[in-house]
């Protein structure tokens, strides 16, 4: 792992925007390729909702050939020293001693009443090396509990840039830059350099798909992305934005933070809160009764385990599309297709009479490739099983009615290319 | 005579299946599926090695994959999406993002996704078309909302006497009588008059109702100023692939991606298609079908025969036109079929340049490429091009709509390379004091050139092309003279009377035996409404004789 420069250097400096909003150091280069300057603010970073007129092209690019997202804005820690394993061990939800160098895990942290704070994907890169990203600044929070542990944690968020390089062409892509990508399973990651300049390359991703990001310094970060764009030229490369990646990490099941959860520490009441389980990540608790492993939030949630379990569950819904034509069409109204994930959350009964409310869905929008829509949705534990039936409240003529809809697997779209080995 | 069940099998012939289906094009194939659904032992005969009819995707060049013949999806009902599960099969629209209609001075129009942005290009234009680009939107999509369910179920038979026919009619009168008043002068306005009259009532700019004008004519022998054209129009705003109505995409390998799937489909529900098998005809015993004799002399049988070919074949060819009421012999025998439609396929070595969008240096800036390239700048140039049609030659200056199906779909050319694929009109079947064949270098040249005006060196791309015309479509095919909707769009050829009066509704004089071509309602495009609709038709017989 190469040492990333963690203060500011002029020559890095990424430039400004605004006193606090600046931009990413793919920005410029990016930029020149966007026909629309639609931004939102990430992390005090401009990010683009899209770069053409038409997000579903850049949607498809992912899904058929390949895309770049610019995911620079995440936070990145880099945490080392002998204690290193210790430390995140006692903070992370998943074990990072299952982790060995080379590899990596999407995780959660949780506070230590159970409840799940954040979500990120941690890189080992030594036995006493590790890199965390995360979609909020966490600096605070992780040297408040390092404690007496010989461990160093760094905010080296501004020193590197992160390229998404997602869909079935991803690997031919990069596979020609940097040719040790081709036998990169699944949340393993390399070091290696794309045009001269050393970079970290991870297959990991927020799309579902087959797919990678490549971490870069700051100040080599348009010499790797021109020459992505330069291998991807041939093979429909487009870069996608933020409309585009929403539709993309519903199919694939992915939660987004302060929207299918609430910080725990920032929520006001439990109803807000989710526990892992909760979040549909009850698979990360593997070990949870391992008495050498004490992270923060443990005990609560083998307290949950132990009692009752869960009050909620995780999963896909998928609403169906005659009855959502029908009952539209009977309205006298063509039927919406929300390309945009809508903005609030929606309610699940388990009857049309709506006398029992059983569930609510986080996120809902239309998949192009499920050609129907799908949500993520959290709905009373004995109803998880896939293929439930279940009523969708929607509002149509400024009065609510219901929709069918039903429980269904996450991912809801899942390609064996995401993890095929290859070949 | 008249339309009949499919019970009472003869004992004594021992059938494998349960039912064949003639002709594996997609409606064969939907037809099979619904059937193999429903738990029929089915049997799909294809006379080619490949199945998909004029929706295949082939390769005349190594790594270049071209649709020969039809080319994007819009129509497709979206229940059989979901019916047939083909999204577990692969089934994968790319919608296209753009389409670009040059403008013919050098100048474009490009419309894409972004409802706003549309509007300006519009009124970049022309002012007054702005707010008339809404209004036209809102109006069609309403006359769509008023005739979908008539697409979308069977028609009723109005000269039936039986009470389930009543209840269809009453069904109709009653959908026609809640709509709107001016909705259906729309339709009306539509189904009788030309696309030039309608989109006069909205558009100014000459290239703005020339961009719209372009759907009015597509495998039609009509101009855009010709009556009946209006009906065109509205047909191919019927489809509506995510929710837009009239929006389209290229499936992910071409239309023959898309009739792959639909075979993966109809198989996983247990049909059986053989290739290579060619029918010779429908074999028949006391006025039923009992299956079909193959070209090679085999013969299978089945209590249930469909044909997914044209009304021509299916009550010409395959059964013996005596025996058939000599009213709908004589319906067939003038069902137009009049062919205008060619394709000219190009596999190229770049894109294309068009001079007032030049790509960026990176090769991006190429978003024009996103859909259809639409060559027809105004309704005059396209009726100018039609002229030549009235008088049997093919046009000087044709009318194409061409797609450059590489841009989204890098899969179906080798990398940096594309696959152009031109639909070309006019290019009538029947030439005056010339065959196709002495003409097919000629008219390569003629659509190139074309396209050569408006991308200046696109010859220089050039790697390969490849000229399908009217007679190649109906020898590869069997589409009789090349008609791609197997039967004219034209109202005396639609709705109670496709392919003919009183034989609207799947069944035909021969017990047993049943129609699903683009020749039955609602007709041609790939659509799959005609094989859906008999599969139903099919199994309710069935059901009535258990
Ligand atoms: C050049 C062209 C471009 C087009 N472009 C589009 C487009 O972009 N979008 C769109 O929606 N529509 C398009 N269309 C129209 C659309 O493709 C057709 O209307 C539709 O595919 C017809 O489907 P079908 O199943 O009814 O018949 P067909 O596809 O014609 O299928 C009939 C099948 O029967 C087989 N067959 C024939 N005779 C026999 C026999 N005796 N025994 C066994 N098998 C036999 C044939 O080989 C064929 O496979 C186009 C058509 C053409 C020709």
């Amino acid at each position: 792992m190469p040492a990333l420069a963690a203060r500011w250097s002029p020559r890095s400096a990424p430039p400004t925007v605004s006193r606090v909003i600046r931009t990413t150091p793919f920005h410029e280069r990016l930029k020149a390729l966007d026909s629309q300057g639609l931004y939102t603010h990430w992390q005090g970073r401009l990010s683009a909702l899209r770069y053409s007129p038409a997000p579903k092209h850049e949607y498809f690019a992912v899904r058929s050939s390949v895309g770049v997202f610019d995911t620079s804005p995440l936070s990145k820690y880099r945490i080392e020293g002998p204690d290193a394993e210790r430390f995140l061990a006692g903070v992370l939800v998943r074990d990072i001693r299952a982790c060995p160098p080379g590899r990596g895990q999407y995780t959660l942290w949780c506070d230590d009443r159970g409840f799940v704070m954040e979500d990120g994907v941690v890189l080992r890169h030594s036995p006493t090396e590790f890199v965390l990203t995360a979609a909020r600044p966490n600096h605070g929070r992780l040297t408040d509990l390092a404690g007496r542990l010989r461990v160093r944690v760094e905010d080296v968020s501004d020193a590197s840039g992160m390229l998404a390089v997602q869909g079935p062409r991803s690997r031919t892509v990069l596979a020609g830059l940097a040719p040790e990508v081709a036998a990169l399973p699944v949340f393993a990651h390399t070091p290696t350099s794309v045009a001269g300049v050393p970079v970290t390359v991870s297959r990991t991703g927020y799309t579902g798909d087959l797919g990678y990001e490549v971490t870069v310094p700051a100040d080599g970060a348009l010499d790797v992305l021109d020459a992505v764009l330069e291998a991807g030229r041939d093979h429909g490369l487009r870069p996608f934005g933020e409309e585009a990646l929403m539709v993309l990490r519903i199919e694939a099941g992915l939660p987004l933070l302060d929207v299918e959860w609430t910080n725990s520490r920032l929520a006001f009441t439990d109803e807000q809160r989710v526990t892992p389980s909760e979040l549909g990540m009850g698979w990360m608790l593997r070990g949870v009764e391992d008495p050498t492993r004490p992270f923060v939030g443990r005990d609560a949630i083998r307290h949950e385990l132990a009692t009752g379990g869960p009050r909620w569950a995780t999963v896909g819904l998928v609403v169906d599309p005659a009855n959502w034509e029908r009952l539209h069409r009977e309205a006298g109204l063509l039927p919406p297709v929300h390309e945009h994930p809508l903005p609030y959350e929606s309610l699940l009964y388990d009857a049309p009479t709506r006398d029992h409310q059983v569930g609510y869905v986080t996120s809902l929008v239309y998949s192009p490739v499920l050609q129907r829509h799908v949500g993520l949705a959290r709905v009373r534990p004995e109803l998880a099983s896939p293929g439930t039936r279940l009523q969708l409240e929607v509002a149509v003529h400024h009065g609510t009615t219901t929709v069918r809809a039903c429980t269904a697997t996450l991912p809801l779209f899942d390609p064996p290319r995401r993890t095929a080995r290859h070949d | 005579m008249t339309e009949r069940d499919g019970a009472e099998h003869p004992a004594d012939l021992v059938t494998a299946y349960d039912a064949i289906v003639v002709g594996g094009g997609h409606n064969g194939l939907v037809n099979a599926a619904y059937l193999a659904k429903a738990g029929l032992r089915t049997l799909v005969l294809e006379q080619r090695d490949l199945v998909g009819g004029a929706a295949v995707t082939e390769q005349p060049v190594p790594g270049f994959s071209f649709t020969t013949f039809s080319y994007a999806l819009s129509l497709l009902r979206p229940e059989i999406v979901h019916e047939l599960d083909l999204v577990r099969h692969g089934f994968l629209p790319l919608m296209m993002p753009s389409s670009f209609h040059p403008t013919g001075d050098g100048g474009y129009l490009l419309l894409g996704d972004d409802h706003d942005q549309n509007v300006q290009e519009i009124r970049r234009h022309c002012p007054h078309d702005a707010d008339a680009y809404d209004r036209y939107h809102h109006d069609l999509d309403r006359v769509v909302q008023a005739v979908q369910p008539l697409f979308d179920n069977p028609p009723p038979d109005v000269f039936g006497t039986d009470p389930d026919d009543q209840a269809d009619v009453a069904w109709l009168l009653k959908h026609l009588g809640g709509v709107d008043r001016s909705v259906m002068h729309d339709v009306v306005r539509l189904l009788t008059g030309s696309a030039a009259d309608w989109l006069e009532d909205y558009f100014r700019h000459e290239a703005v109702k020339g961009f719209h004008a372009s759907s009015s004519i597509i495998g039609s022998k009509v101009g855009p100023m010709s009556p009946g054209s209006g009906l065109v129009l509205l047909f191919h705003k019927m489809g509506q692939h995510d929710g837009h109505l009239g929006s389209w995409a290229f499936h992910k390998g071409g239309n023959g991606g898309f009739t792959q799937v639909l075979a993966r489909a109809a198989t996983a529900f247990g049909a059986e298609i053989r290739l290579g098998a060619r029918v010779a005809s429908v074999l028949t015993r006391e006025d039923r079908a009992v299956g079909v004799a193959l070209e090679d002399g085999a013969e299978l049988h089945a209590p249930v025969v469909v044909s997914a070919l044209d009304p021509r074949r299916t009550f010409l060819d395959l059964v013996d036109p005596r025996r058939l009421p000599s009213e709908l012999v004589d319906s067939v025998e003038r069902m137009r079929f009049r062919g205008v439609s060619a394709k000219v396929n190009f596999a190229l070595d770049g894109l294309p340049v068009f001079p007032a969008l030049p790509p960026r240096p990176d090769g991006g800036g190429v978003d024009h490429y996103g859909g259809f390239l639409n060559i027809g700048p105004t309704i005059e140039y396209v009726e100018h091009a039609f002229d030549a049609a009235k008088y049997g030659w093919y046009s000087e200056r044709p009318f194409i709509d061409a797609a450059i199906q590489s841009v989204v779909d890098p899969d179906m050319a080798p990398p940096g390379k594309h696959v152009m694929s031109c639909f070309v009109q006019y290019a009538p079947y029947e030439l005056r004091g010339s065959d196709w064949e002495a003409e097919r270098d000629r008219f390569g040249d003629t659509a190139q050139a074309v396209l050569e005006s408006h991308f200046p060196g696109f010859g220089d791309l050039v790697l390969h092309r490849q000229v399908v015309t009217p007679v190649d479509i109906e020898r590869v095919t069997g589409l009789t003279e090349g008609n791609i909707f197997a039967g004219e769009l034209l109202a005396p050829q639609m709705y109670f009377f496709r392919p003919a009066p009183g034989w609207s509704r799947y069944r035909t004089p021969i017990a047993g035996y049943y129609q699903c071509g683009s020749g039955t309602h609602p007709g041609g495009c790939v659509i799959g409404s005609p094989g859906r609709l008999a599969g139903q038709r099919v199994l309710r017989d069935l059901a009535a004789a258990r």
